[in-house]
């Protein structure tokens, strides 16, 4: 049995502890906004908050999170207000969305060990995230009015 | 209660509803008939290939539009959404704009697939905002007629007397107002009028203006956006299947017995093969159904398969492409042809040959292909992220061998598409798995491994050019050899040569002034499913035609841009019409609105140009390439800034677009596709690479199937849109970015460096 915390509720897993984290917050829990992307942890699309630090999702099992704190896209705040998601909004960063979570989960948990990064910081804390529609001009320009507003 | 233009529509909005989706809807009204409306009227201020699309084009607002008594006004999205923001922002503002709808009180509710009710739906070829742009701005003017027709009814004046007004109608002499609630009933009980009037431009409020944030954009940002890799249903299972490795292979024999005691797995199913040419279907395989995608997946892993190859198994990328350079060195069949060839070869005082490679590619879209389905009392519901929602429905239905209205297909939101969503063999498996289930849902997941190594792949093509030089360093003669494996494999017989649509893709559209041209294919047999890939067979020839540009202006000591304006030459609308063997298909659009228009060519090359600086002095090591290409009946030009250090490495600092695609609809989105299209012509150009050995993929998933990251991306896309009024029809803009990237970046590499990339992808050969 492992117990976990998601999204502030506290939640209980007794089946395969080598499933990774992934398939319990989609499968079993329905939260859908951390998306399957390549099961390898190489895009980042299931990009999560374990203990407030970027996990991929996809590469952490259940018997490693027991006892600790995951927060998903749902869960990075109550509003949907996060300074990251306001960027997002103002620079209009997505084209098809489907790695936008992951990447916004990776940008809000650089910018708290990080809050005035350079450019080539932002290059390197986002450079694990996939984008296959190429919105990477305006990802690294929406983190860093991230940084500015938060 | 709602108000309703059309009582259908009402149906359709409550099946598609998120709620829905979550508790499903079998048993309410999911199986209406589409209602009969009047065909469009043809009231378009110029043709475009809209209507020779199968199921053509609406415009009658009682299918597209509702309105609430609180005045909420609901726009039905026929298209599918996969990140260009046409279906779903651009074509429903559009209406909005000519109903005079205020954008914050409209609401957007996705359509279901069927285009006998809707009209094509096929997103596509970069075809929404141009074929729908005169539609939507119709049906949103007869809307706004009926409304101020209720209104004057209602004030006993002449309809001449009121003005709708952002969500009013205004009467004009007394200032009484009516809101679009207040007048929505009586609104829906008119006939459509035939009296209505477009807007002028000037009184624009959101067409053209690029002030439309993204309708999702929320819902993106916030987790709750819904894909198809997303969909469920209470009760669902989840599927993984093990495909074939081979196109045309089926399974000889399988020993499911260790599958079986996984915990959660429940069942396996066997998924039969068609035999080839399979269009869209299945390719067959072994499916492990469980109670979550992880129990699956290792289900999976522990079938025990053997598998018979079939006819494809010795297919070899390597062997293959020797086979392609070869058909392009040797006389093929003739696709156009001018002047006398053989003539200007014989008479040259210099000829100049080179040729070019660009390999199999899979899309790989974020989200890997996926559909939920469920069966219930001989029909067929299913969420998928599909591009073509009415083609999708049409083809399953026939793959389990019941009617089109028997099947209800919801489309998701798309994870990317780019071509292989416009493929619904994962809806098919869905569908086929249900029915074997007996009716409980069943999620299909493909993986990224599935999604790489089971794709419909861009064709591989080998281009061959040869340029005959006068005295004068004219190029005098064009010969031109293109071998790449057809699309039409896919759906018939292997013609082993291109068809009319691939033909039109960048090769017999070429539009240099040359007095002597003759274009051929190779013989091109298909080994694997050949598919759409945005751009198409632009992207090699594009890659081609671009390359040997600067390779000329390098032998004659020419600067490139100057000798790609020479080459393009005078003025002229170029019709190849009468050069062609096959018909020409000019993007399936009729050469008087969309002709191939040398001027605008010209034009945004001179752009580009300028606002790249082209000729500044660069440091050692920099350099710009240049390249442009008409696709989509857009014209796009590109300069690429390289920077490359001694140990190869490729910095691209800035790109530089020019884009002139008629009447720019949104501004703000057509540049966010040209900054994407600057990205991915950059994986293509470093890494795209999928190959074959055993008639295998190689490749599995993003580490070897690299795409480009924030660190290798071009760091900098400038965008400039060629202006037009409204009475320039809104041409391509999706697909036209990528062709000139991958020659603009080799382009810029020769000028740095002096090494000439011929062959794609550039990979380690700089190191």
């Amino acid at each position: 049995m492992v117990d976990v915390t998601i999204n502030g509720q506290a939640r209980k897993f007794d089946g395969d502890p080598s499933m990774p984290l992934l398939w319990f917050i989609r499968d079993e829990l329905g939260l859908t906004g951390t998306k399957f992307g390549c099961g390898i942890a190489a895009c980042g699309a299931c990009t999560v908050h374990v203990n407030g630090e970027a996990v991929r999702s996809c590469g952490i099992v259940m018997s490693d999170i027991a006892g600790k704190q995951v927060t998903t896209i749902e869960g990075l705040d109550a509003k949907g207000e996060h300074p990251v998601q306001v960027a997002w909004r103002q620079l209009g960063v997505p084209q098809c969305g489907y790695c936008q979570a992951g990447q916004i989960m990776q940008a809000a948990a650089f910018l708290k060990t990080n809050k005035s990064p350079n450019d080539e910081q932002i290059v390197e804390a986002m450079s694990g995230n996939l984008c296959r529609c190429g919105c990477y001009q305006r990802i690294q320009a929406a983190v860093r009015a991230a940084a500015k507003g938060a | 209660m709602n108000i309703q233009f059309d009582p259908s529509a009402k149906t359709s909005i409550r099946n598609i509803s998120r709620r829905s989706i979550l508790k499903g809807l079998f048993g309410t009204s999911a199986f209406v008939l589409a209602a009969q409306f009047p065909l469009a009227r043809r009231g378009f201020a110029y043709p475009t290939g809209a209507e020779k699309m199968p199921n053509g084009v609406k415009t009658d607002p009682k299918l597209f539009v509702a309105i609430d008594k609180d005045g909420t006004v609901t726009i039905m999205a026929a298209r599918a959404e996969m990140g260009t923001g046409a279906a779903r922002t651009s074509l429903p503002m559009i209406l909005a704009d000519e109903l005079e709808a205020d954008w914050s009180r409209v609401k957007i509710v996705q359509a279901n697939g069927d285009e006998t009710k809707w009209g094509n739906q096929d997103t596509d070829g970069s075809r929404s905002v141009r074929h729908w742009i005169q539609p939507m701005r119709e049906c949103g003017a007869t809307a706004r007629r009926m409304l101020e027709q209720a209104a004057a009814k209602r004030w006993n004046v002449a309809v001449a007397d009121v003005e709708a007004v952002n969500h009013e109608v205004v009467h004009k002499a007394s200032g009484r107002k009516l809101g679009y609630g207040e007048l929505a009933t009586d609104a829906a009980a008119l006939p459509t009028p035939t009296d209505f009037k477009l807007k002028d431009a000037a009184a624009f409020r959101y067409i053209g203006k690029g002030n439309t944030p993204v309708v999702d954009l929320v819902d993106i940002t916030t987790g709750h956006a819904i894909y198809g890799q997303d969909a469920m249903l209470p009760g669902m299972k989840f599927a993984v299947v093990a495909r074939p490795p081979v196109v045309g292979g089926k399974v000889a024999s399988v020993d499911a017995s260790a599958a079986l005691k996984i915990p959660g797995v429940e069942k396996v199913v066997q998924i039969p093969a068609t035999p080839l040419p399979a269009k869209f279907n299945p390719l067959g395989g072994v499916a492990v159904i469980a109670t979550n995608t992880w129990a699956a997946m290792k289900g999976r892993e522990a079938l025990k398969i053997t598998w018979d190859d079939g006819p494809n198994g010795s297919y070899d990328s390597k062997a293959y492409k020797a086979s392609l350079e070869a058909n392009v060195r040797k006389p093929g069949k003739v696709e156009r042809n001018e002047g006398d060839i053989d003539k200007a070869f014989a008479g040259a005082a210099k000829t100049f040959a080179q040729e070019y490679y660009v390999p199999h590619w899979a899309h790989a879209p974020m989200e890997p292909p996926a559909a939920l389905a469920r069966m219930g009392g001989g029909k067929f519901e299913i969420w998928a992220p599909v591009q073509s929602p009415g083609g999708a429905r049409d083809d399953t239905a026939k793959f389990l061998g019941v009617k089109p209205e028997d099947v209800l297909m919801h489309t998701t939101l798309l994870g990317g598409g780019f071509g292989r969503k416009s493929k619904c063999d994962f809806a098919m498996e869905a569908a086929f798995l249900s029915k074997e289930l007996g009716g409980t849902p069943v999620k299909v997941v493909w993986t990224r491994e599935d999604d790489i190594q089971h794709s419909f792949y861009h064709t591989v093509n080998v281009d061959r050019i040869e340029a005959a030089l006068d005295a004068n360093n004219k190029v005098v003669g064009w010969r031109q050899r293109s071998a790449s494996p057809s699309i039409l494999s896919t759906f018939a017989p292997d013609p082993k040569h291109p068809f009319a649509i691939e033909l039109g893709l960048g090769f017999v559209d070429m539009p240099f002034a040359v007095p002597n041209i003759r274009l051929e294919s190779g013989e091109a047999a298909a080994h694997t499913r050949i598919g759409w890939f945005r751009a198409v067979n632009n992207v090699p020839h594009a890659f081609a035609v671009q390359s040997f540009v600067a390779e000329l202006a390098h032998e004659l000591k020419r600067d490139p841009k100057d000798m790609l304006l020479e080459l393009i030459g005078p003025d002229r609308k170029v019709d190849v019409s009468k050069s062609v063997t096959t018909e020409w298909w000019n993007y399936g659009e009729p050469f008087e609105t969309f002709p191939v228009d040398t001027a605008r060519l010209k034009n945004v090359v001179q752009l580009v140009a300028e606002k790249a600086g082209w000729g500044r002095q660069m440091p050692k090591g920099s350099a710009l390439g240049i390249a442009a290409h008409r696709s989509f009946v857009s014209y796009i030009a590109t300069v690429v800034e390289v920077k490359i250090d001694d140990k190869g490495n490729i910095t691209v600092p800035r790109v530089d677009t020019a884009i002139d695609c008629g009447f720019a609809v949104n501004p703000e989105r057509i540049k966010s596709q040209i900054e994407g299209a600057s990205v991915m012509g950059m994986t293509i150009a470093k890494y795209s690479e999928v190959t074959f050995a055993k008639g295998r993929v190689e490749q599995t998933n993003y580490n070897d199937f690299p795409i480009v990251r924030m660190e290798d991306s071009p760091q900098l896309t400038n965008v400039h849109i060629v202006p037009h009024g409204i009475d320039t029809p809104p041409s391509g803009v999706g697909e036209p970015g990528v062709p000139p990237f991958a020659p603009a970046l080799c382009n810029a590499i020769f000028a740095a460096t002096g090494k000439r990339i011929r062959s794609l992808p550039i990979g380690n050969q700089l190191a």
